[in-house]
């Protein structure tokens, strides 16, 4: 009981703490709100002018009998996947603008797509080659076709903003708060009380994720009030995956500030870890037809299983069964996080 | 026993080593507190006092030694019963003085009542205000609130009224001997010689680690400096005068050393000196330390 008084006195002092700092408060909700508005006015479409295709299946060999012109042209962006379920998926909310079955000779668009319907007419001749090889002819891939409505990418977006506040809300709201504690000596002051390390961890955890939270949902729910972001999923799933996220980011605010001291070398490791899961977790764009290594890099970050998870369940609806796996990755990466910083850290 | 009493002591260290690195911060020290008393841990930067003090705190692990509290070892528990002003720290921010001391107060099982907290330190004129704006003083009386928050038998001062205007300083003293007056037990490291002679009852001088020297602050004056320097105007002291005692001719003084003050001034009057430029030194722990230590209290 006196354990819980001790954690309690310790968060609430935290809460009022930020509350309270105007301008961080300010910086946490404001930044991600005009970071969101900004994109939705600069890429009201569907994000990007490139043509994409994706393509199942090897293309046969340049100059062979089956090659055709179109899989050659300039400024088309190609991208392999392994089945067509993926694709199709993408297809289906004009985040692909063809599928491309050489497995079954086959090719999707989406109908009411106006890029798919200038790449059919590529495909079928329309356009010129400077290649040797000739244009495939009419009935040489079927036609299927594919319905959805376009995906703002603001839409897109979304998650990747909420998983970017998450990442920094968490990271600086712990890990920085707790490295200034401890170089200021709030730590040390501290520790010269009964209030053990645990009592304070906890509390640490507790308040951000209170407040991480709660400035995701303030976010969120502002944002959609006026740009009406697609949401097909389950709000609840939604929610054990923001809380998830939010956990493990904590505790990898946590981790890497069980024993620095200083708040340089905290930024300079807070940038280490932040840039490269900004840019490689596919936030800002998809990582689809991104060289391997990069692909296989963004495994390694939390906030790529809840980007991936997040846009599952808002932008196709995807249950547990789907994102299922997400999760999982998300709680074990959180407990892993939670018990390096509990052996690792360090009042001083 | 305790080593000036005879009476059993609050606190007692034995043998206490700290080192970092290569460096013996804390080198095998011993003493005991009376209860009741202001213990006072006088040296210069770096003597390691910081550290011995964090030590018996338990904030750091001696390398060995022993600390003692109520005759135990001291144990998890130690920290309820003991009140830490820090040398340098800092707190929780937007909070006002008074959410501050709720904050501490909670995290011990039996405090002591904020408002009898905030009488006892002065701090009604700005128990509301954020604790970020304080002045110097009203800080370190915060700071000494804090410590009190749970009703402390023995009180840890490091070095807490560094930086204070002399009047801050003055008030800071008196509300030191108000909890001297309620029996508690302080332990109080400092820089100013005048802090020690007016609090400390008992005195240890640390240097390089080690207790160069220890006892009540007038018996070590007096064990060390048992002459008192007079200063009259040279143009006071007729030509052909005699004393008993040395004298010397400085910046325009004559200085007399003398081990009986009384019988010196008889014979200032005896030779006509006129006394009315005169100037009475007593030797303070200042000069203590040069003559210990061949450096200053800095």
């Amino acid at each position: 009981m006196q354990g819980f008084k001790r954690f309690w006195a310790v968060f609430v002092a935290r809460n009022l703490e930020f509350f309270r700092d105007r301008s961080t408060l300010a910086f946490n909700l404001i930044f991600p709100v005009i970071l969101i508005f900004g994109f939705a006015y600069a890429f009201p479409g569907g994000g990007g002018s490139s043509f994409k295709i994706g393509i199942v299946g090897t293309p046969p060999a340049a100059g062979s009998a089956a090659d055709v012109a179109f899989i050659h042209y300039k400024y088309l962006q190609f991208i392999p996947y392994a089945d067509l379920k993926a694709p199709l998926d993408r297809l289906a909310h004009h985040q692909l603008d063809m599928v491309l079955d050489y497995f079954k000779a086959q090719y999707f668009v989406n109908e009411s797509s106006s890029n798919g319907y200038v790449l059919e007419r590529m495909l079928s001749g329309g356009g010129s080659s400077s290649t040797s090889v000739t244009a495939a002819p009419a009935g040489v891939f079927a036609k299927n076709t594919v319905s959805g409505a376009p995906i703002r990418y603001v839409d897109w977006l979304v998650p990747g903003v909420i998983g970017i506040n998450i990442l920094f809300g968490s990271l600086s709201g712990v890990g920085f708060v707790i490295v200034r504690y401890r170089r200021n000596g709030v730590l040390k002051r501290f520790k010269a009380t009964p209030l053990a390390a645990f009592e304070f961890v906890s509390a640490q955890v507790l308040s951000r994720f209170f407040i991480v939270a709660f400035a995701s949902t303030l976010i969120f729910a502002g944002t959609n009030a006026a740009l009406h972001f697609r949401m097909t999923g389950s709000w609840a799933l939604l929610a054990l995956l923001n809380a998830l996220a939010i956990l493990c980011m904590i505790a990898l605010g946590l981790l890497f500030s069980s024993r620095i001291k200083s708040e340089e070398v905290a930024g300079g490791i807070m940038s280490l870890i932040t840039w490269p899961m900004m840019i490689l977790s596919g936030v800002f764009f998809s990582l689809d037809g991104s060289p391997r290594a990069m692909q296989v890099a963004s495994r390694a970050f939390p906030i790529t299983y809840y980007i991936e998870a997040s846009r599952s369940i808002m932008l196709d609806g995807a249950g547990l069964a789907v994102v299922g796996v997400d999760l999982l990755v998300l709680a074990a990466m959180a407990l892993a996080f939670m018990a390096a910083a509990a052996a690792l850290f360090r009042w001083e | 026993m305790d080593e000036n009493t005879g009476s059993a002591p609050i606190l007692e260290v034995r043998d206490l080593h700290k080192s970092y690195g290569k460096v013996k911060a804390v080198d095998g020290i011993s003493f005991s507190v009376r209860e009741g008393s202001c213990f006072g841990i006088l040296g210069p930067n770096g003597a390691g006092k910081t550290t011995a003090i964090e030590v018996i705190e338990t904030i750091h692990q001696p390398d060995s030694g022993l600390v003692m509290y109520r005759g135990e070892r001291v144990s998890r528990s130690f920290k309820e019963n003991i009140g830490i002003q820090f040398q340098d720290t800092s707190l929780q921010e937007f909070l006002t003085v008074r959410e501050t001391l709720e904050l501490f107060s909670k995290l011990y099982p039996r405090p002591r009542p904020i408002e009898e907290i905030i009488k006892a330190c002065s701090l009604e004129e700005f128990v509301d205000r954020d604790n970020r704006k304080l002045s110097g003083g009203q800080r370190q009386r915060m700071l000494l609130g804090i410590a009190l928050v749970n009703d402390p038998d023995l009180l840890f001062l490091d070095e807490p009224t560094t930086g204070l205007d002399p009047h801050a300083r003055r008030n800071f003293w008196r509300l030191v001997q108000g909890i001297k007056a309620q029996g508690k037990t302080v332990i109080l490291t400092t820089h100013y010689m005048d802090e020690a002679e007016y609090l400390c009852d008992y005195i240890i001088i640390m240097d390089h680690g080690g207790i160069i020297e220890r006892g009540r602050p007038r018996e070590l004056l007096l064990k060390h400096f048992g002459e008192a320097i007079i200063r009259v105007p040279e143009a006071a002291v007729p030509p052909g005068s005699a004393f008993s005692c040395p004298f010397e001719s400085e910046e325009g003084f004559v200085a007399f050393r003398c081990a009986d003050t009384d019988q010196s001034l008889r014979e200032l009057v005896a030779n006509g000196v006129d006394l009315g430029g005169i100037l009475v030194e007593r030797r303070n722990l200042d000069d203590l330390f040069l003559k210990l230590t061949g450096s200053g209290l800095d």
